[in-house]
Formats: C-alpha cells, sequence, structure tokens
C-alpha cells in the first residue's frame, strides 16, 4: 500500500508526461506482480463496485474524528472529496503496515462489500490506524470508488510496453476488458499483458475487441480548413452519429458487443443478436449504434434522438413494446478484423472498400452503411453539414483516406477529425451555485441556470431553472464569479447558495427535449458556459420561449 | 463595558479612543503586525511592538509618526492600560491586551502558536475577552511538523539540482520567505530573491534574525549554470510572468497552509504544495483560546461562523466580528494572505 501511495505523490506532484511515465516504470519495475495487477486495474480507471455505504464511512469518520456532525459537513464542503477530508481529521498515525496493494484490496477491502454497518465500524478503524496520512488517503479513495490521479490510459499502457519491451498497440489491445466490473485482476493477469508476443496470441483472445480509436475536435472555421487538411478528396466524409459507439466482434460462431467504455453491452441489444449467424467468422466491425425508425413520417429522420436511446439503455428488462418502440441498429463505418486478421494497419478507404463488399455481398438486416458525402470544396460540406439538426446528427466526421486505425486520441497513425455543429445557446442566468469538487473544490464553481417565464415587460414574470453546468469558464473567471457569488448570496441551503441575479452566461448545449422531471419542462444535454455575457442586463437574457423555439 | 467594538473605520477602543489595525484612515492605530490587510496608511499616529518598527517603516514609509513598545511594557493611555506580547506570527507581529476598570480584552490580530526562530513565540496572555482571528478555523486543518516540511522543500530542492533544474518556491514575501530561509539547508546551492523579498531579508537581518546568504536573481545572468542548482524565491504574484523566464527549465512549488488541500495545490498549478502556515491550525486555535483563560471569545476573519458555533457548543460565549482582514466567511476560495 506504501509504495502505490508513493506512486500516487509521485504522479500528483508534475504536469509532466514523461515524469509520470517514469514514476509508473519506476513502480511497476519494482511492485510484486499482484500488486502491480491491481495498480494497473487502478490507475486505468478500474473501480470495483462501492465497497461501503457513504453513509456508514460518514458516521464512522466523525465518530473517530470526535466532531459534531455539522462539523463534518462543513469540512467536506471545504475539501470537495470525501476519502481526502475523511484522512484530515483522522486521527494521525505512523506507518505500520507492510502489505501490498494486493493483499490490501483483496482481505481487507473488498470484503467489507454487504457486511452490516456496525462490522464494516468495528472492522475499519484498526485499518486506517496502520497507515500514515498520504496510505490512508488512498486507501479511503479505493474505497469510495474517487480514485483518479491525472494518468490516462494510454500513459499506463506506454509504461507497461516500454517496460516489457512490447508494442504499446499490443499491450493496449491486451488490456481491453481488463477494467471490466467483472474482471478480477491477478498476478497472472498481470503477466499476461507483460507477456513476450506469442504465436498464438491471435487465437487466443476470444471476444476481445480492439481499442477504439477517437476522434480529435476540429475547432477551425472552414475557411482554414484547405490549408488545414487539403482538399477533401483526402478524406472519407461522414455524417456525426449521435449513438452509441459499438465494436461488433464475431468470432468462433459467437457474437460479442463492446461500448466504448470497453464494457460489454451484447445483452442490451438483441435485435443486433442475427449477426451472430449472418457475420462471417473472424469479423469486427465499428460503428454506431441508433435507434432506427425509418418511413414514420416523410421528412423526418429515421434515426431517433440520444435520449430515446438513452431511456432504453436505462431499463433493466427490454420488453417487447419497448424493443417496438426503439429498434435499434448499427451503423458500421469501420471493419478492424478481416477473415480472422488484424485489419487497423491498413489504410482507412480500403477497411472501408472491403466494408462495403461485406455489407453488399451478406443480407444484414440490423445493419447499415453510414454514407459518404461528396464535396468538390469545403464550402459544399459545410453547406451540407448545416443540415446536420434537420437530419438528427451532431455533424461531421473528416476521416484521413489512409488513416491506419489508432489506438485512442493518437494522432501519429492516422487522423480522425469530428467536426461538430455549433451548439444551441442561450443567455441565461446564474441563480444557484453549490462549491466544485477536485481542482474547483470549496470554490463556487457548479451553477442552476434560468430563463425568464415571460417575455421582458411581462410583470412579475420569474426565472425557472432549466440546466445546470460547471464547465467553460476559466479559473480567472471562476475566482471572480465565487467571489460575486459569496457577496450576493441570499440563502444558504445545505452546499448550495441562492444569490440576488445578477450574473448572465452564454449557455451553450447539444440537444434539447421536452421532460416532466424538470420544472422547466425541458431538458438540455451537455449544457455548459461558452461566454460570461458581462454586457447583459438580467432583463435580457432569454425566456422560455427561445428555449422552446429550439425544440422544433 | 466591552472594550473593543467593530467601526466602520476597524476594531475601536472606546475608553482609549484608538484603533486596532483600523482600514480606514484614524487619528491613533495599534497595529498588531506589518502585513498589508492589518497596516495600512493614513493614519496620523502609529504605535507597534518595538521588533515590528522597521517591517512598518519600511512598507508604509520612514516619515510615518510611530511610537514603539518593547513587548510586555505598559502604558497608560485614557486610563486604559495596553501591552504589547508576541503573537509569533511575523517579526513584530503582537497581541494587544487592554485593561480598563479590571476588564481585560486581549486583540490576537493573526498568530501562530508553534514558535519558528524569525520571530518571538507566541505567549498566552490570560484575560475575559479574546478577539481571535480564525483564517484555518477548520478541523481539517493540522500542521505537519515544521521539520518535516523543511526536510521536504530541501529534498526537492536537492532532487532538481540532481536533474539540473532550477526551484522557484512562491511564498509571500514578509514572513513566509524569511521563514524558509532560515530553515533552509543554505548547503544544497545558492538562494536567489526576487526583488520583493530582498529588502524584508534586510528588515529581518537588522532585527538579529539569522538568514543564509542570498543574492537578487536579477543579478544572475539568464544561462548562467548557477540557476539550475539554484533555490529561487519568489512572490506568487511572480508566477506566469516574463521573470520567469529568466530560470528555463524549472520546478515550482507553492509554501502556504493553504496546500494541505488537493485541490488548492492543483488550482495554483504548480509541482509541489508545502504546508507551511504563518497561522495557528485548528488545534492551535483551541489551544490558544483555552490558554487566555477567555469566556468571551469575538472571532474574526476566516471560518467565523464555523469557529463561533463551535466554541458556543463548547460552552463559550462566542460572537463573531466583521471585519476587513483576510476574506470573510469560507476559506481557501481566494487564499488570503498568510
Amino acid at each position: 500500500m506504501k509504495a502505490f501511495a508513493e506512486l500516487y505523490l509521485r504522479l500528483d506532484a508534475t504536469t509532466s508526461s514523461n515524469a509520470k511515465l517514469e514514476a509508473l516504470r519506476d513502480y511497476f519495475a519494482a511492485a510484486p506482480a499482484e500488486d502491480a495487477a491491481w495498480a494497473v486495474y487502478f490507475l486505468a480507471g478500474g473501480r470495483p463496485r462501492q465497497l461501503v455505504p457513504t453513509r456508514v464511512l460518514r458516521e464512522l469518520a466523525t465518530a473517530l474524528a470526535g466532531l459534531p456532525d455539522w462539523l463534518f459537513e462543513e469540512s467536506y464542503q471545504a475539501v470537495g472529496d470525501l476519502a481526502e477530508t475523511i484522512s484530515l481529521l483522522l486521527p494521525q498515525a505512523f506507518h505500520a503496515s507492510e502489505d501490498g496493494l494486493a493483499h490490501w484490496v483483496e482481505a481487507h477491502l473488498l470484503p467489507l462489500r454487504g457486511l452490516p454497518p456496525e462490522e464494516i465500524q468495528r472492522r475499519l478503524p484498526p485499518l486506517w490506524a496502520q497507515l500514515d496520512r498520504p496510505s490512508l488517503m488512498l486507501c479511503l479513495k479505493l474505497i469510495t470508488g474517487s480514485f483518479r490521479v491525472g494518468v490516462s490510459k494510454l500513459l499506463v499502457t506506454r509504461a507497461l510496453a516500454q517496460l516489457a519491451g512490447l508494442d504499446a498497440k499490443r499491450v493496449a489491445q491486451r488490456l481491453v476488458g481488463y477494467t471490466d466490473i467483472g474482471h478480477r485482476p491477478t498476478a497472472a493477469s498481470y503477466h499476461r499483458l507483460i507477456a513476450e508476443e506469442s504465436s498464438d496470441e491471435h487465437s487466443q483472445r476470444g471476444g476481445q475487441p480492439y481499442p477504439f480509436f477517437l476522434a480529435h475536435a476540429l475547432q477551425a472555421p472552414p475557411e482554414q480548413f484547405e490549408a488545414l487538411l487539403g482538399p477533401p478528396a483526402d478524406w472519407l466524409i461522414e455524417w456525426k452519429w449521435d449513438g452509441i459507439r459499438a465494436q461488433v466482434v464475431k468470432r468462433d460462431g459467437q457474437l460479442w458487443i463492446w461500448s466504448r467504455g470497453e464494457e460489454l453491452v451484447t445483452e442490451r441489444f438483441p435485435e443486433l443478436h442475427s449477426l451472430a449467424e449472418s457475420l462471417p467468422d473472424g469479423t469486427v466491425l465499428d460503428g454506431e449504434i441508433l435507434v432506427w425508425k425509418p418511413g414514420v413520417d416523410a421528412g423526418v429522420p429515421a434515426v431517433q434522438p440520444f435520449a430515446v436511446l438513452q431511456q432504453r439503455i436505462g431499463r433493466k428488462t427490454l420488453g417487447k413494446k419497448l424493443l417496438a418502440d426503439a429498434p435499434v441498429v448499427l451503423q458500421a463505418y469501420d471493419l478492424l478484423e478481416w477473415q480472422g486478421e488484424d485489419w487497423r494497419s491498413r489504410p482507412q478507404h480500403e477497411r472501408r472498400q472491403q466494408l462495403q463488399r461485406l455489407l453488399a455481398e451478406h443480407p444484414l438486416a440490423p445493419l447499415l452503411l453510414s454514407p459518404l458525402l461528396e464535396g468538390n470544396d469545403w464550402g459544399e460540406l459545410a453547406r451540407q453539414r448545416e443540415q446536420s439538426r434537420n437530419l438528427g446528427v451532431e455533424g461531421l466526421m473528416l476521416k484521413q483516406r489512409d488513416a491506419l486505425y489508432g489506438v485512442g486520441r493518437t494522432k501519429d497513425m492516422g487522423l480522425w477529425w469530428k467536426w461538430k455543429i455549433d451548439p444551441f445557446s442561450v443567455d441565461a442566468v446564474l441563480i444557484y451555485a453549490q462549491r466544485g469538487h477536485g481542482r474547483r473544490a470549496s470554490l463556487y464553481s457548479d451553477y442552476t441556470f434560468a430563463v425568464w417565464n415571460a417575455p421582458a415587460g411581462t410583470p412579475d414574470r420569474a426565472l425557472v431553472p432549466f440546466a445546470k453546468a460547471y464547465s467553460g469558464l476559466s479559473d480567472e473567471e471562476m475566482r471572480k464569479v465565487d467571489a460575486i457569488i459569496r457577496k450576493t448570496t441570499v440563502e444558504t441551503f445545505g452546499p448550495v447558495r441562492s444569490v440576488t441575479p445578477t450574473l448572465v452566461f452564454e449557455l451553450g448545449f447539444e440537444g434539447i427535449a421536452l421532460s416532466k422531471r424538470h420544472k422547466s419542462g425541458i431538458a438540455v444535454r451537455f449544457p455548459r458556459m461558452l461566454r460570461w455575457r458581462l454586457d447583459k442586463p438580467v432583463d435580457e437574457a432569454d425566456d422560455l420561449a427561445s428555449l422552446q423555439a429550439l425544440l422544433v | 463595558m466591552d472594550l473593543v467594538i467593530a467601526r466602520p473605520e476597524g476594531l475601536y477602543c472606546p475608553p482609549g479612543d484608538f484603533y486596532i489595525d483600523p482600514w480606514r484612515p484614524v487619528e491613533r492605530a495599534v497595529i498588531t503586525h506589518g502585513h498589508g490587510d492589518h497596516a495600512r496608511t493614513g493614519n496620523q499616529h502609529y504605535l507597534t511592538a518595538a521588533p515590528g518598527a522597521g517591517i512598518l517603516r519600511s512598507r508604509l514609509g520612514q516619515g510615518i509618526d510611530l511610537q514603539t513598545l518593547p513587548y510586555g511594557e505598559r502604558i497608560q493611555h485614557h486610563g486604559v492600560t495596553l501591552s504589547l506580547h508576541p503573537a509569533g506570527h511575523v517579526l513584530g507581529s503582537a497581541q494587544v491586551r487592554l485593561e480598563y476598570q479590571g476588564e481585560v480584552w486581549v486583540a490576537s490580530g493573526d498568530y501562530k502558536v508553534e514558535p519558528d526562530g524569525t520571530c518571538a513565540a507566541f505567549e498566552p496572555v490570560r484575560c475575559h475577552t479574546f478577539i481571535t482571528e480564525s483564517t484555518f478555523g477548520l478541523p481539517i486543518y493540522r500542521w505537519p511538523s515544521q521539520a518535516d516540511i523543511f526536510a521536504g522543500i530541501n529534498a526537492w530542492w536537492r532532487s532538481n539540482c540532481e536533474q539540473g533544474k532550477a526551484s522557484v518556491l512562491f511564498c509571500y514575501a514578509f514572513g513566509k520567505a524569511q521563514r524558509i530561509l532560515h530553515g533552509l539547508d543554505p548547503d544544497i546551492g545558492p538562494i536567489l530573491v526576487h526583488g520583493a523579498v530582498e529588502p524584508l531579508n534586510r528588515v529581518y537581518r537588522e532585527a538579529g534574525v539569522h538568514l543564509p546568504t542570498t543574492r537578487y536573481a536579477g543579478d544572475v545572468p539568464r544561462n548562467d549554470p548557477l540557476l539550475r542548482q539554484a533555490l529561487i524565491l519568489a512572490p506568487p504574484s511572480a508566477a506566469g510572468s516574463s521573470w520567469m523566464r529568466r530560470f528555463g527549465e524549472y520546478s515550482d512549488a507553492f509554501a502556504s497552509g493553504w496546500m494541505l488541500l488537493r485541490g488548492t495545490r492543483r488550482r495554483r498549478g504548480v509541482d509541489r504544495g508545502f504546508v507551511l502556515s504563518d497561522h495557528a491550525d485548528w488545534p492551535g486555535l483551541l489551544w490558544a483560546i483555552e490558554q487566555t483563560g477567555a469566556e468571551r471569545v469575538m472571532v474574526t476573519h476566516g471560518s467565523v461562523n464555523v469557529l463561533v458555533r463551535y466554541l458556543n457548543e463548547q460552552g463559550l460565549d462566542a460572537r463573531a466580528f466583521v471585519t476587513e482582514y483576510g476574506e470573510e466567511d469560507d476559506v481557501t476560495a481566494t487564499e488570503p494572505e498568510e
């Protein structure tokens, strides 16, 4: 545990990737395999299911610290992280435990799940008393599931690859599914990550998908595209679908569907199960799962809003009605494996051609081919992009004709750009604020925004909340807003403050839908602050009518 | 009778007709210490502890009308007996003891209970009413030992030296910088300081505080290899300025009590945070309050509401005093000067 806590401190003490890489290499070179196995798991984003109910943890910590509840709460509000708060409040101890990370996780922490509260409260204090503060904080972060340290999965992959003398892509591929909730890291699974290349590597992979290749956001104005990207002919251009990115793996007569979070979601999409018969063995497709209802109404796109798909994901059981109301398809746009061979090192256009041939030769009902868009110049494509909203897509994808299929957000093997449509935007008024977490701890950085319920000039009109947002401001702006919130507070309810409305922000969001759950009757997707409208008085903020106009 | 009340100009002693650390110009000002939010210009007569005279003059001007008083010595003013006692915060910092008709009040200004060798150590003074600050008034604030912190700073500096990187340590120029200089291992390498720090070093040295040799960073040529071995002390305002360019590759750190929280450190955007404060931590505040034997406690700047509520629950008569020191209400947001 101490060695992992020291790694955490080293990683946390620098913003340099090279320094982090070095820290990771040093740790993995020295760590026993069973500890390294868990370290990879946590660093790559693995989280066991909640081990201890938060309430039990808080009560225990409050009692051990000898504090009244309200003072624990004040402390938590100032720190913004439960694990860190508790580590700062518990009596300090000298480090006494020689046990490694694996022993701590397997013998001490995992068995806590499901125990009665009294038993948890009996077991935890003697465990905590063996840890110095850094180790204690880490232990608590593992318990609360809030372990994060600014290391990307890619960086972990690179550290392991360098240590084992392997290609990073190979390690990345072996790492797929490693953090899946059903996987328990062991010394053996760690050894498999760093083992030498073997000839039967390919046949041993079962239903493993490939690491997803991700696109970068294109933010330049279209006039600069020619200079930045060359002619459109160098690119394969598609719509940017708004669904669930997925890989469909067909091997050995069996079908696996993986989401971008490397979660196995096969059971969630029975419509696609027929692909187990229709796709040839040794095929891996990359595409987007969408709710698709063609021909309902002329002029209405077949693709349904993400919200419809989201409702379906939320259900425990998929009833007949649901399947009829919200049927899914896969819009396929890439072929990663064909006839059992890894095609990722072939250029984009070659993969595309084979994908087209595959779909032409096989009658594959739930499978569609994501169409290519044509344009003589970027201006023409920009005009097509204007149609995105009517067509139910998020903009365009530009894929370099010769791009290989990279790992994650890499740029060295070829490029994918996402050229999204500009977000919806309205000018909204900040009415509530709450303190943030992590870097924003103790700053009022999470805001609730409102619009007017009637046009300007209406007597007694009021502000109705419709969205929460916390991103988009610079640190300096956030500090200023924080100071204003403190000065204009009207009331405090727990961690939330209501303020005299003085602040107007241009709020951007990706989607908008009717909602019964919100007071305003409207729900927006991915709201964030685009800019602070210092020039706008509160009276001139938008009203509900301007939001409703966006619904059409 | 209340010996101190809050007025728009500052904390006021009615029977003595003078102010303590006023934030608006007044005729008579007793100054607890030289930090900017406590010692302001424009007052007609100043009184401060003798060891703080140099600081006050260097900050407010040589021409101010300043009377000084050695720690512990009593003077009478309109029937009020006034004496100054070490607050352990920075050089010359003092608690103000007021006695009038058998009633004793102590206004602490800012204080730190742990001695540090750069100023007279905090001395508890018995009183009926104690006016306390509450900058770090939450139980999460418990300072690590100074020895550990200095060992950490030295290790960081040494490791940067080995990698050929300059070590830039941000800290407030008055108090914190001198405390760091006093505690460092000067054998690791050269110590350079920003222009804002050196004048204060001079005052400390003149007051007899031992500080290692420092050089003005501006005197070292840009590509001098010496820079890569050096520790540089600079005020936080230098971060991100063009002044920093001269150091080439460097690691940076910030020394402040606020660095105890991971979020605050990350917001600063520095590599390392060293938890070093001129203020009492939570146990320090409670200890100091207890030592005074006071039954009434007036709480100023910091976590006012928290400390007031906590002390009331402990059976004391605690109240809030609204001041313009530091930042009112919640802590850490703006990280007031320590």
